[in-house]
C-alpha cells in the first residue's frame, strides 16, 4: 500500500468506529479547527457527560471543581504552535493548560495531542505518553482531538513492533487508541464516552514530510 | 459461580437459570449476533493461520516460562517497577495487601482483571479493611451487586437496564433514568471521583513482554488508563501465562483477540506499561510500581503433555458465546470463576475437584468451543480428560463401572442389546415407540420419544452376496455402530441399497465392537482404549480403502479419538492414524462414489432441511457434501439458522441434564419449523433419536430421517 492508500484505509477504519477524521493543510488549520470545535462545543453538561444527571454528593462536588469556562489541554506542542494556540484561544475566550492536568478531572473540554504514528489495518493512533499531562490529556477530555502526519500511517501493527520495541527500552506508556472510549456492559448496547473522550477527532496534515 | 454440592442441586440450579427469561432472551440474541458476525469480524485475515501461529507462540512462550520470567524481572526492574512471584492464590492476595499496607493506602481502584477474581483479591482486600472499587462498568455493577461475572468479557449480561437503574438509585440516593446512555453517564461521573481520590490502581493485564519487561492491557472503556495513571501506586496481578517474549507475539494475539471476543478489530484502548512511569501524585514524581506474577498451578500445567494448551487461553471468551449450554443458563450457572468450555478446564486446575465435579458433567461434547478457540486448544478433548480425572479422583459412579464394564465385553452386550427388545415390549406396546419410560433410569425425560429396539439388528439382516462384485473396485469396511445396529437398521439397509451390485465391495466384520465413545464420555477412557484397538484389530486398515460409518459421532469418535486413545502403546499409535485416514462418512462416501442422483426430475420439490452433527460438520469437518448430496438427490434444500447447532443430544448428556437438552431441541425444532420444511435430514442416528423423538412429542409436521433414508427413500 501507497501513502495515499494508507491515508485512506485508516480513515475508513477510524470512521468506522465513529471517530471524526479531517484532512488539513497545516498545524496552523490544526490548531484554528481544534479551537473552533471547543467554541462549538457547549460546556461538558450538554454533551451528556453526566454532569446534569443526579448524582451523588462527593460525585457533584467533583464538577464543582471545574472552571465554568471551557477549557482546552495541549500539552505536548511545539513552542510556536503553543504560541498561536494562546493567541487562538484568548480571541475564542476559551481557557489553555499546559500542565498540571491532574487537578482538572473534573472535565477539559478539549483535549489537543500529537500522534506519533498510526495502523491503518484498523484505524489506530499510537502516541507515546510517558508524560503524564499528555495522557491525562487524552484521558479526562470530553473531546480528544490528535493531530497525526499523513507519512506516519503504517499499514499493519507488525510495522511498528521495532518502534515500539524502542520505545518499551526505558520506562515508557505508550497508548493505542482507536475511536472514542465505549462500553456495551449494560444490555450489550454501545455507548460512547464511558470513561474517556466521548468524542475523538483525528487531523490528518496531509503532504508532509514523516517526522 | 456454581456452588452447588451434588448433581441434584447443580440441576435445581441450571433449572433456575432456565426461568430467567431476560438473561435467555439476552444470551440468545447475542449467541446470534456473535454467530452471524463472526467471518465479518475476520474478513481480511487469514484466521487459520493466525489460530495456528499464536497456538505455536504461545506454546513456545510456556515452554520457557522460568527463562521469561527472569528476563521480564530484569527489565521491568531495570526501569523502575518491583516484580513480584506469587506461588498461589493466597500469597498472591497477601503481597498485594501488604503493598498497599506499606505506602499507606486505603482506597483502591481496580480495572477489569480476571486473574484477580480467580484470587478473589476484592474479598480478601475488604476484609482487611481497605475500599476495593472496580472501574468497569460491568464488574463495578456486578460488585455492587454482591455478584461474580456472569461472562470473561461481558460480566453483567445477565442484567437489564431497569435493573440497573434500581441499582444507581440505590447507590447516588437519587432517581435515575432506565435511559441506557444516561446510566452510562452516571456511572462516569460516580467513577470519576473514585480515580481522583483512589492511592491505589490495580489492574490485570493481557500481556507481558519478556524482552522489555513491558505490560500490555486491551480495554474499550479507558478505565485501565485511568487506573494506571491516577493513584500513586499501580499494582498489576498478572498470571505467568501472560509471559511471552516479544512485543510480536502481543501484536499477533492482538490481531485475533478482540476480533474473536467482542468483533472488533480491535479494542478502543490497548495500553502499554514499561516499569515507573512520572506520576504527580506520587511524593518521588514517579509511579510506586509493582507486578504481582502469579503461579497458582499455571508452571505445573505448563509443563504437562496434554493440558499445557490450556495456557493458551487468551480469556476472549468466545468459547461461552457458542457454546449451546452457556446460551441458556449464563456464566453464574456455567462456571465457578472461569466461564464457558475453558472454564469446565481451568477451574479443576485452578479451584479443584469439588468445584468442578458437577460442571464438568455439563457438557454436551458439539465441539464447537473447539472451532471457535483463537489459540487452537483443543477444549473438548481437554475437557473429557478432566472429567476422566474427576471421576477416577473420587468415588466412581455404579453407571460408568457398568458400562465399562460390559462395553468392553462384546458378546455380553450384544446379548444384552438383544434380550432388551424381549424387556422393552410392555413399554413400547408393539410401537417404534416407548411409550412409558421406565421412571427409574429416565426421570425428567419425557420430552422426546424415545425409539424401541428393533425387531432384528442389522447383523442379523446383512447378506453380503449384492456386495461381493467379482473385481471390485473399491473394499469398504462397514462400521455400523451400535445404535444403528440395534436401534435403527434401516438407516443401514436402505443406504447399502445404493452400493449394491455396483463396484463395491462391502465388508461386514461381525465381531466389530461398541466405537467406544459413550465410554470416554464416561471418562472411562482405559475401556475405551481397549475398544479402539479391538475394533482396529477386527478391521485392518490395510485390508480397506475406506471404512464406512453412517454414524457421525461413530465416525469422529474414530477419526479423532483414536489416535489419541491409543498414542502410548507403541505401534498401535500408528495403525490408529493409518484407521483414522479411512474412516469416512455416510454423505461424503455417497458424493465421492457420484451416487445418490435423483432418478427423474419433480416439479413439485419436497423442501429438505438439514441437521448438521456436531460429529460431522466439526468432528469430521464435512459441510459441503450432505447439503449438495439432498440436492442431487432432488430435494429443495432449505437452509435455516441453527443448523450446525447442536441437537441437544449429547449421548448419556439428554439423560443426565434433561431440561436442558430439552431446550436445545425446542429451539431447533422453532428453527426448522420456520423453514416450512417437510422433512428434517441429518446423518447421525443419534441426533435422529433426538430430532425425531421431540417432532413425535411435539407433532410437528416435518419428518426426520437419516441421509441414507432421505436418498433412498420415497418422496413425499
Amino acid at each position: 500500500m501507497n501513502r495515499s492508500e494508507r491515508t485512506e484505509q485508516f480513515t475508513q477504519k477510524a470512521r468506522a468506529v465513529s471517530a471524526t477524521v479531517k484532512t488539513v493543510a497545516t498545524m496552523d488549520d490544526a490548531l484554528a479547527y481544534t479551537v473552533d470545535v471547543c467554541a462549538q462545543k457547549q460546556a461538558c453538561a450538554i454533551l451528556a457527560s453526566g454532569c446534569e444527571h443526579a448524582l451523588s454528593d462527593p460525585a457533584e462536588e467533583l464538577c464543582g471543581l471545574k472552571q465554568w469556562e471551557k477549557l482546552i489541554a495541549a500539552p505536548n506542542l511545539e513552542d510556536r504552535d503553543t504560541e498561536s494556540l494562546i493567541s487562538l484561544c484568548r480571541q475564542a475566550g476559551i481557557g489553555l493548560i499546559e500542565g498540571g492536568l491532574a487537578a482538572y478531572a473534573g472535565g477539559i473540554d478539549v483535549g489537543l495531542s500529537l500522534a506519533d504514528f498510526a495502523i491503518s489495518e484498523t484505524g489506530t493512533l499510537v502516541i507515546n505518553c510517558p508524560d503524564e499531562d499528555l495522557r491525562l490529556a487524552t484521558m479526562i477530555s470530553e473531546v480528544h482531538v490528535a493531530v497525526l502526519n499523513s507519512g506516519d500511517i503504517y499499514a499493519d501493527s507488525y510495522d511498528v513492533a521495532d518502534k515500539l520495541a524502542g520505545f518499551f527500552a526505558k520506562s515508557d506508556y505508550t497508548a493505542f487508541i482507536t475511536g472514542a472510549s465505549r462500553t456495551a456492559d449494560i444490555e450489550r448496547v454501545l455507548t460512547l464516552g464511558v470513561h474517556g473522550p466521548l468524542d475523538l477527532h483525528v487531523l490528518i496534515i496531509d503532504g508532509q514530510p514523516s517526522s | 459461580m456454581q456452588t452447588a454440592d451434588n448433581l441434584g442441586q447443580y440441576r435445581k440450579q441450571l433449572a433456575e437459570a432456565l426461568e430467567n427469561t431476560f438473561q435467555r432472551k439476552a444470551l440468545d440474541n447475542f449467541a446470534v449476533a456473535y454467530r452471524d458476525g463472526r467471518d465479518a469480524n475476520f474478513a481480511g485475515i487469514d484466521r487459520d493461520g493466525l489460530i495456528e501461529n499464536i497456538g505455536t507462540a504461545k506454546d513456545a512462550a510456556m515452554s520457557r516460562l522460568d527463562e521469561l520470567f527472569r528476563k521480564f524481572c530484569q527489565k521491568a526492574e531495570a526501569a523502575g517497577a518491583k516484580v513480584h512471584f506469587a506461588g498461589s492464590d493466597v500469597e498472591a492476595n497477601e503481597i498485594i495487601s501488604q503493598i498497599a499496607a506499606e505506602n499507606n493506602c486505603s482506597r483502591i481502584v481496580k480495572s477489569k482483571s480476571m486473574t484477580a477474581e480467580e484470587t478473589l483479591l476484592n474479598h480478601f482486600l475488604e476484609n482487611r479493611g481497605y475500599e476495593v472499587i472496580e472501574t468497569d462498568l460491568g464488574e463495578w455493577i456486578i460488585q455492587l451487586r454482591g455478584e461474580g461475572p456472569s461472562h470473561m468479557v461481558m460480566p453483567a449480561i445477565h442484567l437489564s437496564r431497569n435493573e440497573v437503574s434500581r441499582l444507581f438509585s440505590e447507590v447516588t440516593g437519587k432517581q435515575q433514568d432506565t435511559d441506557i446512555e444516561k446510566l452510562v453517564k452516571v456511572a462516569r461521573r460516580e467513577l470519576r471521583q473514585r480515580f481522583v481520590s483512589a492511592d491505589m490502581g490495580i489492574s490485570g493485564a493481557n500481556f507481558a513482554i519478556a524482552e522489555t519487561g513491558t505490560l500490555g492491557i486491551v480495554s474499550n472503556e479507558g478505565n485501565v488508563r485511568l487506573v494506571t495513571t491516577m493513584p500513586r501506586v499501580h499494582v498489576a496481578l498478572v498470571g505467568i501465562d501472560k509471559l511471552i517474549p516479544t512485543v510480536f507475539e502481543a501484536l499477533q494475539v492482538l490481531k485475533g483477540l478482540p476480533r474473536n471476543a467482542t468483533g472488533q478489530a480491535i479494542t478502543s484502548y490497548v495500553t502499554w506499561i514499561t516499569g515507573a512511569n512520572p506520576s504527580a501524585a506520587s511524593g518521588s514524581g514517579r509511579k510506586n510500581m509493582h507486578i504481582v506474577f502469579l503461579d497458582n498451578g499455571r508452571s505445573a500445567l505448563a509443563k504437562d503433555p496434554v493440558f499445557s494448551q490450556a495456557l493458551r487461553c487468551v480469556r476472549c471468551g468466545a468459547c461461552a458465546n457458542v457454546c449451546p449450554i452457556y446460551r441458556l443458563v449464563g456464566g453464574h450457572a456455567y462456571g465457578h470463576i472461569y466461564i464457558g468450555a475453558i472454564g469446565l478446564i481451568l477451574t479443576y486446575f485452578f479451584h479443584g475437584r469439588d468445584k468442578d465435579k458437577n460442571l464438568i458433567e455439563n457438557c454436551l461434547n458439539c465441539q464447537a468451543c473447539k472451532q471457535v478457540c483463537v489459540a487452537g486448544i483443543d477444549l473438548p478433548r481437554l475437557i473429557r480428560e478432566v472429567h476422566t480425572m474427576v471421576e477416577h479422583g473420587g468415588k466412581k459412579p455404579v453407571l460408568s463401572s457398568l458400562a465399562g464394564f460390559v462395553l468392553k465385553r462384546r458378546p455380553l452386550f450384544h446379548a444384552l442389546l438383544r434380550s432388551g427388545r424381549y424387556a422393552q415390549k410392555p413399554v413400547t406396546g408393539n410401537s417404534p415407540y416407548m411409550r412409558h419410560l421406565p421412571g427409574v433410569f429416565f426421570r425428567d425425560h419425557e420430552f422426546k420419544a424415545l425409539p424401541a429396539l428393533a425387531k432384528k439388528p442389522f447383523r442379523d439382516q446383512w447378506d453380503p452376496v449384492p456386495f461381493s462384485p467379482a473385481r471390485p473396485e473399491y473394499r469398504v469396511a462397514l462400521f455400523s455402530g451400535c445404535l444403528q445396529d440395534f436401534v435403527y437398521p434401516e438407516q443401514l439397509l436402505s443406504g447399502l441399497r445404493l452400493l449394491a451390485g455396483g463396484r463395491i465391495e462391502v465388508v461386514f466384520v461381525r465381531q466389530q465392537g461398541c466405537c467406544g465413545l459413550p465410554l470416554y464420555m464416561l471418562g472411562e477412557h482405559e475401556a475405551a482404549a481397549d475398544l479402539a484397538a479391538w475394533n482396529i484389530g477386527s478391521m485392518d486398515p490395510g485390508d480397506y480403502d475406506y471404512i464406512l460409518t453412517f454414524c457421525a459421532s461413530c465416525g469422529s469418535h474414530m477419526k479423532e479419538n483414536y489416535p489419541h486413545l491409543l498414542a502410548k502403546q507403541p505401534g498401535t499409535g500408528v495403525r490408529a492414524e493409518r484407521f483414522a485416514e479411512k474412516v469416512i462418512d455416510f454423505s461424503s462416501f455417497v458424493m465421492r462414489m457420484g451416487l445418490g442422483e435423483a432418478k427423474e426430475a419433480r416439479a413439485e420439490k419436497t423442501r429438505a432441511a438439514y441437521h448438521a452433527p456436531c460429529h460431522l460438520c466439526r468432528g469430521m469437518g464435512v459441510r459441503n457434501p450432505p447439503r449438495r448430496l439432498l440436492e442431487r438427490a432432488g430435494y429443495e434444500y432449505v437452509a435455516h439458522g441453527e443448523e450446525e447447532t447442536c441437537c441437544g443430544l449429547g449421548g448419556t448428556y439428554s439423560f443426565k441434564f434433561p431440561e436442558i437438552s430439552a431446550t436445545i431441541l425446542d429451539k431447533k425444532m422453532a428453527a426448522v419449523a420456520e423453514t416450512g420444511a417437510d422433512i428434517l435430514v441429518t446423518d447421525c442416528p443419534g441426533c435422529v433419536m433426538q430430532l425425531r423423538g421431540g417432532a413425535q412429542k411435539q407433532k410437528r409436521p416435518f419428518e426426520v430421517r437419516h441421509m441414507a433414508e432421505a436418498i433412498t427413500g420415497k418422496k413425499r
